[in-house]
């Protein structure tokens, strides 16, 4: 399974149209992550450090297993815990979640990105990103649903979970995957995988969680890692997985209505953010951006 | 294991007890998810602590440390009373039906024999009547008031629900439910397998928690069946190949044993080794035991080792009593002890009462290390501040450290808790000035022979007379290691019912143990190792992966002891005919002429069922023991003592005697009995253990480890947090009566305050990974807090009990 | 649109707009290149372990610089499961993923070193002096205090006040040599981890 320039159908900040003529015919990848199977060992975390050499700093405990305490440009994903009580059984249950990229099918970071190339889609479903092309403005992360993207302290650029492009691209799994002890996380074609979910799901029933479902977010065009949830009811259960995850209606807002009134006028904008950027360099949006974001706002029709 | 990590796939019930398999042993859980996946199977999971096989789980229990025997004896005395036992195998594959001494008792806690002073028993009256045949009498029908399965049921008839709930905190319910479950596996048709690790075994009673988890095993007929057994999830990748080759103060390779002092003839020393049968037609392998000495005896002595000089029998030091880890730091405390040489172990922060060990290890002359990373324990004397505050100045011991290469930087063979026998490849050299553990022990050897030749002194024939033909003396390899272990024909061997058939060329490789001879015509350095190198090869370098049943064997990968065998005991798993119990589960059946199958037979290949071979054949008897007799030291049926550092002041299980509060037969030193916590100082249990992010203390040496978890922390149940007003996060001091530690607080709800002989318990959980050396954030030593007594057979540290005391720091 | 959260205002900013507002008005540059990462383990080679971890044994694959060139020093830059294996099935726990880690720890020991009675520092000695120097110690100890006989004429040949720990995680092979070796001088304190 190559991936090349000539793969990707999507390219941030790109108007010319990507090659579009080669598909995936055996179909997307995904990555199913079962919560049920998971023993929230970290092994992922520590596989996909490894593999993509990165080394996150050594911190503290802050009174939970989740370590280092969130996402971090050298930690592109996290399990991360939630103690609860069930009312209905009256039985603790520690669910544990495999927090990272959801590799939408309809990626937000994306949308949002004004750097040409610096986030891109492949025709598997891969969303990827790249740092050379990358000015570290952040509003990936603003156009994320799940918070995944962050920014780095050393180069001021955006990291997160590539699903291993370099290893799918050789046709190996993702390095979380092949490490994963107990099976909780697997790979394949998105059809195999809501098929294997669909047996874990009756597995789960039969055993009282008879809420369990398939996690695949229709608000983002579906997600090419995807989760089995004993309470698929109530994903907020697993650290604030959102419900009903959408692309911000402000990205909409954007690429919808304000483009073609506004194009002008923004472009003045544009003209003024990138002297700004010339000036200060790739930075977190700072409070006088937020501040001078909602005059924008409010100006906007 | 009796079974092996792939076979837990088998299983419909898992139970999970004194151990934590999804976090000690990750992958090897995977066959755990995979029956829960595939097989439809249940999981239990016991424990102190909702940890992270509990996570998993279908059910969890809390129990209270150190009160497992209560637990298990409450689900025997609830099989036997409701009879859900498997009849056939017990009657046929057990002692049930034998009968007991008179003089045996079991009275207010104590069996018959004891000694206070000695704190010992004569155990002469532990034992069976024997017939004039010379065999057990038995009584088929277990009418018999004295046949073990009446004795047995006597014992724990004090062992009701309520009395479970009383001493261990479990609630009724789940008692109720778990017990149920684990019943259903009674019948023939469904296995349950038990993993289990220090959490049985770090007490003073460690060993017979185990039993207890056997004797349930044997009376559901799952001990010898795929999906069922014990299984000791062990912990180092090489502990098991460790102790099969003896590295313990009382053992030689192949769990043959050292002489006693008083054993000063070797035919004495043999005979008692070499047991007969018990009952008619009975394997008794160790009957072989004469063949495998003399075979060990000619692999270290060589031509030295002569009949006339009873093949250096006392060139082998003799015991006057057991030589341990916690005897050793005893007489080192004392003073008595000059050297000490560690090889890849870093005892102050794996062995228990940090602060004795600071005393002991300032007292030796000289401590040598060799490993290949910084340990804690070489540099005991280095002052760390509040982490090790000694005095540096008055500590006179020179210490020496050695750089020795890791696992990737060698060849060689490692055995796993399945007993496999892998070999595994160099992957680069080591760093800097690093040699292998083979070259310093070979140089070191060769320069204290060189010193004797050179200046003389005490007897040193043993050193001489060591057999080392190994082709650069100065660096065996791991090759001709390994083919020394496995063993070889020194002469020519002629089959004994044909003395014109060669068997084996003389400098051969043999076979298999059963080769092994007492003549001193066969050398082999670890007969349960016997074949793993055979005339074909290193068979441990196996990697034929193939499945043909599906049930999980491999009997192509790699080499498992004893001769390839994946499951032990599986005779077991067919009925006395020969037909597997369960035809969906088979691994060995008789068809006739032979037995075969999915595994190799544990058991006489062409033996006919119908001449009544038990399946253990081992033992004397030929069948699993629930009476030990005199194989352990506090008494022939498991009984409940409570740990040394107890919150309780009585044993319920036998209230009103001070003497049986703790295990009687324990082995005591002066100095850890006034170190004793008691719980009006120390009102809080706590229990140490290992995470899944570290492996005891190297990982903290490696960043990625060091970064998924940091720094040391305690955990701490929400209602006892909510008593003292400690908040999550902050930190907090643990003291017991040997030390303290301090560390941050992880406030959990996922330990729950125990109600336990009327009043509440909080549990405290203290993970031990942390240290002064290493990438991730500096901490105590967890074994600050231990204490130095150990269980009464083993002498496993207690350090799964311990009383404390939490408070803000 | 006044129920947007923060990070949705951020969305409309002109800052945010800056790139593809530039490209709309015709700024771009050409379509920045944009691949995979390389694989980094294509000429590597790969050799079968065994994780030194716990009693799983799990098979692992090393993957080191080079490619058995004589000229070429292997350095292991990449360690994972291999999937042939039947236990782990290229699986590895945490503690297996992280073991590139241990092999570069920066507390490896890699020279002989030596601690002084009553010093505050290691210093560095060959290891000939090392071994040496321990060897004479050993000997003086054991023929300081080695017992032959006990009062009562029993022959014990047993020397007690040196003792040693042997490594659960080290070979077969150094087991046994180390068990010959030691049994030979007549140690009798000697242990294992098999307790702890």
């Amino acid at each position: 399974m190559s991936l090349q320039s000539l793969d990707i159908i999507r390219r941030s900040a790109t108007t010319t149209p990507s090659p579009q003529a080669r598909g995936a015919h055996a179909g997307e990848v995904a990555k199913l992550i079962d919560v049920s199977k998971c023993i929230g060992c970290k092994a992922c975390q520590v596989a996909c450090m490894e593999w993509n050499d990165l080394r996150d700093e050594v911190g503290s405990c802050t009174g939970s297993y989740t370590n280092p305490p969130d996402l971090s440009s050298e930690s592109w994903t996290l399990m991360r815990f939630a103690e609860y009580e069930n009312p209905d059984s009256g039985n603790l249950e520690w669910l544990i979640r495999k927090d990272g990229c959801m590799h939408c099918a309809d990626p937000g970071c994306l949308k949002a990105c004004p750097s040409p190339g610096a986030i891109v889609q492949y025709a598997n479903g891969i969303v990827d990103f790249h740092e050379e092309n990358c000015i570290g403005c952040g509003y990936c992360i603003t156009g994320c649903p799940f918070n995944v993207p962050r920014i780095s302290k050393k180069d001021s650029k955006a990291y997160k979970c590539t699903l291993c492009s370099d290893r799918v691209a050789v046709g190996l799994e993702p390095a979380c995957v092949k490490t994963c002890p107990t099976g909780a996380i697997v790979f394949g074609s998105k059809d195999d995988m809501k098929q294997h979910a669909a047996e874990r799901i009756e597995d789960l029933k039969s055993r009282g969680f008879e809420h369990a479902g398939l996690y695949d977010p229709a608000g983002v065009g579906g997600t090419h890692v995807m989760y089995v949830l004993h309470h698929a009811d109530k994903p907020e259960l697993y650290s604030d997985l959102p419900a009903n995850p959408t692309i911000s209606a402000a990205v909409g807002v954007w690429k919808g209505i304000a483009k073609p009134l506004g194009l002008l006028a923004m472009a003045a904008t544009a003209a003024f953010g990138f002297l700004h950027y010339l000036r200060r360099g790739p930075s977190e949006v700072d409070k006088a951006d937020e501040e001078a974001a909602r005059r924008e706002l409010e100006n906007t029709p | 294991m009796t079974n092996h990590w792939v076979d837990i796939k088998n299983a419909d019930l898992v139970l999970i007890m004194g151990g934590n398999a999804a976090e000690a042993h990750p992958c090897g859980f995977k066959w755990v998810t995979e029956a829960k996946a595939h097989n439809k199977a249940k999981l239990i999971v016991v424990d102190p602590r909702f940890n992270r096989s509990a996570a998993v789980a279908d059910i969890y229990a809390p129990i209270r440390v150190g009160t497992d025997i209560v637990f298990l004896g409450g689900l025997i005395n609830d099989l036997l009373t409701s009879d859900r036992i498997q009849h056939e195998y017990v009657l046929n594959y057990t002692d049930m039906s034998f009968i007991v001494k008179d003089e045996f008792e079991f009275k207010d806690g104590l069996y018959s024999g004891y000694n206070k002073d000695t704190r010992k028993y004569d155990k002469s009256s532990w034992d069976y009547v024997l017939g004039d045949d010379g065999f057990v009498k038995t009584d088929p029908t277990l009418k018999h008031p004295r046949c073990v399965y009446n004795l047995l049921k006597e014992h724990y008839a004090r062992y009701t629900i309520d009395m479970v709930e009383r001493v261990c905190g479990t609630p009724k319910d789940k008692i109720r439910l778990i017990w149920d479950m684990i019943a259903s596996t009674a019948t023939k048709d469904r296995a349950m397998t038990i993993l289990y690790a220090l959490g049985w075994t770090q007490h003073s009673i460690g060993s017979q928690n185990v039993r207890s988890g056997a004797m349930v095993q044997l009376l559901l007929g799952n001990i010898g069946i795929a999906g069922g057994g014990m299984n000791a999830l062990r912990g180092h990748s090489n502990i098991q190949g460790l102790t099969d080759i003896g590295l313990m103060s009382n053992l030689l390779p192949g769990y043959l044993t050292l002489p006693n002092e008083a054993e000063q003839d070797y035919q004495a020393y043999l005979g008692t080794r070499t047991q007969k049968p018990l009952r008619p037609n009975q394997m008794s392998y160790w009957q072989n035991y004469p063949k495998f000495h003399v075979s060990l005896m000619k692999s270290w002595w060589g031509d030295a080792a002569k009949a006339e000089n009873n093949w250096c029998f006392d060139y082998l030091p003799k015991l006057d009593k057991p030589y341990d880890m916690l005897q050793a730091y005893e007489l080192m405390h004392q003073g008595k002890m000059n050297g000490y040489l560690c090889q890849g172990f870093n005892p102050l922060a794996s062995a228990p009462n940090k602060g004795k060990l600071i005393d002991a290890f300032s007292k030796l002359k000289f401590m040598v290390h060799m490993d290949p990373l910084s340990t804690e324990t070489m540099e005991f004397w280095k002052n760390y501040g509040a982490l090790n505050d000694v005095d540096t100045a008055n500590i006179k011991t020179e210490v020496f450290r050695l750089p020795v290469t890791c696992f990737a930087e060698e060849n060689g063979a490692v055995v796993n808790s399945a007993r496999w026998l892998q070999w595994h490849w160099k992957g680069a050299n080591g760093p800097g000035e690093t040699r292998s553990d083979i070259e310093i022990m070979a140089e070191l050897f060769h320069r204290i022979k060189a010193l004797y030749e050179k200046e003389g002194g005490t007897w040193w024939d043993p050193v001489r007379d060591l057999a080392w033909k190994y082709s650069n003396p100065k660096l065996p390899t791991a090759e001709e290691l390994a083919m020394e272990y496995s063993g070889k024909a020194l002469t020519e061997l002629r089959d004994p019912k044909d003395a014109t058939k060669v068997l084996r060329k003389a400098g051969e490789q043999v076979a298999g143990f059963a080769e092994l001879r007492d003549d001193g015509s066969t050398a082999c350095g670890c007969w349960i190792f016997s074949g793993a190198w055979g005339p074909t090869g290193n068979l441990m370098a196996r990697r034929d992966n193939s499945d043909p049943t599906g049930i999980g064997n491999t009997i192509g990968w790699a080499w498992a002891w004893p001769a390839n065998r994946r499951v032990l005991y599986n005779r077991a798993s067919c009925d006395p005919s020969g037909k597997p119990f369960d035809p969906t589960r088979k691994l060995i059946a008789w068809n006739g002429a032979a037995w075969g199958g999915a595994d190799i037979p544990d058991f006489k290949a062409d033996e006919n069922p119908a001449g009544g071979m038990g399946p253990f054949i081992m033992n004397p008897e030929g069948v699993a023991r629930f009476f030990a007799r005199g194989n352990m030291a506090e008494g022939p049926f498991p009984e409940h003592y409570e740990p040394f550092d107890t919150p309780l002041s009585d044993n319920p299980l036998s209230p009103g005697q001070p003497l049986t509060l703790n295990n009687p037969a324990a082995r005591v030193f002066k100095d850890d009995l006034a170190q004793i916590g008691k719980p009006d100082e120390f009102p809080h249990v706590a229990t140490t253990y290992r995470l899944t992010e570290h492996f005891h203390f190297w990982t903290k040496h490696g960043e990625l480890n060091a970064i998924t978890q940091p720094e040391q922390f305690v955990e701490i149940g929400a209602a006892l947090a909510d008593e003292l007003g400690i908040a999550n996060g902050s930190r907090v001091k643990v003291t017991s009566k040997r030390g303290h530690i301090e560390a941050v607080a992880m406030v959990t709800k996922r330990i729950k305050a125990l109600k336990v002989d009327g009043k509440t318990v909080h549990q405290v959980g203290i993970p031990i990974h942390w240290g002064f050396v290493g990438a991730a954030k500096p901490g105590y030593l967890a074994n600050t807090l231990t204490n130095a007594i150990g269980d009464g057979n083993s002498q496993t540290p207690e350090s799964k009990c311990i009383l404390v005391k939490v408070e803000k720091a | 649109m006044t129920d947007l959260s923060r990070r949705d205002f951020l969305k409309v900013t002109g800052v945010t707009l800056v790139g593809s507002s530039l490209a709309a008005l015709g700024f771009s540059p050409t379509p920045a290149l944009a691949e995979v990462r390389q694989f980094k383990l294509a000429r590597a080679t790969e050799t079968r372990n065994t994780c030194t971890y716990c009693s799983v044994a799990c098979g692992i694959l090393l993957y080191s610089l080079g490619d058995g060139a004589k000229n070429a020093q292997p350095n292991i830059f990449h360690i994972e499961g291999d999937p042939d294996h039947p236990v782990n099935r290229g699986t590895l726990c945490p503690k297996g993923a992280g073991l590139l880690d241990i092999v570069h720890s920066k507390t490896r020991l890699l020279h002989p070193e030596y601690r002084a009675p009553g010093s505050d520092q290691w210093q560095r000695l060959s290891w000939d002096d090392a071994l040496d120097r321990i060897a004479k110690l050993m000997k003086a100890d054991r023929d300081a205090n080695f017992v032959q006989k006990t009062a009562d004429g029993k022959t014990v040949n047993r020397w007690l006040t040196t003792g040693m720990l042997a490594a659960s995680a080290s070979s077969n092979e150094t087991a046994v040599l180390t068990q010959k070796v030691v049994r030979s001088l007549g140690m009798l304190a000697f242990d294992n981890q098999a307790r702890v």
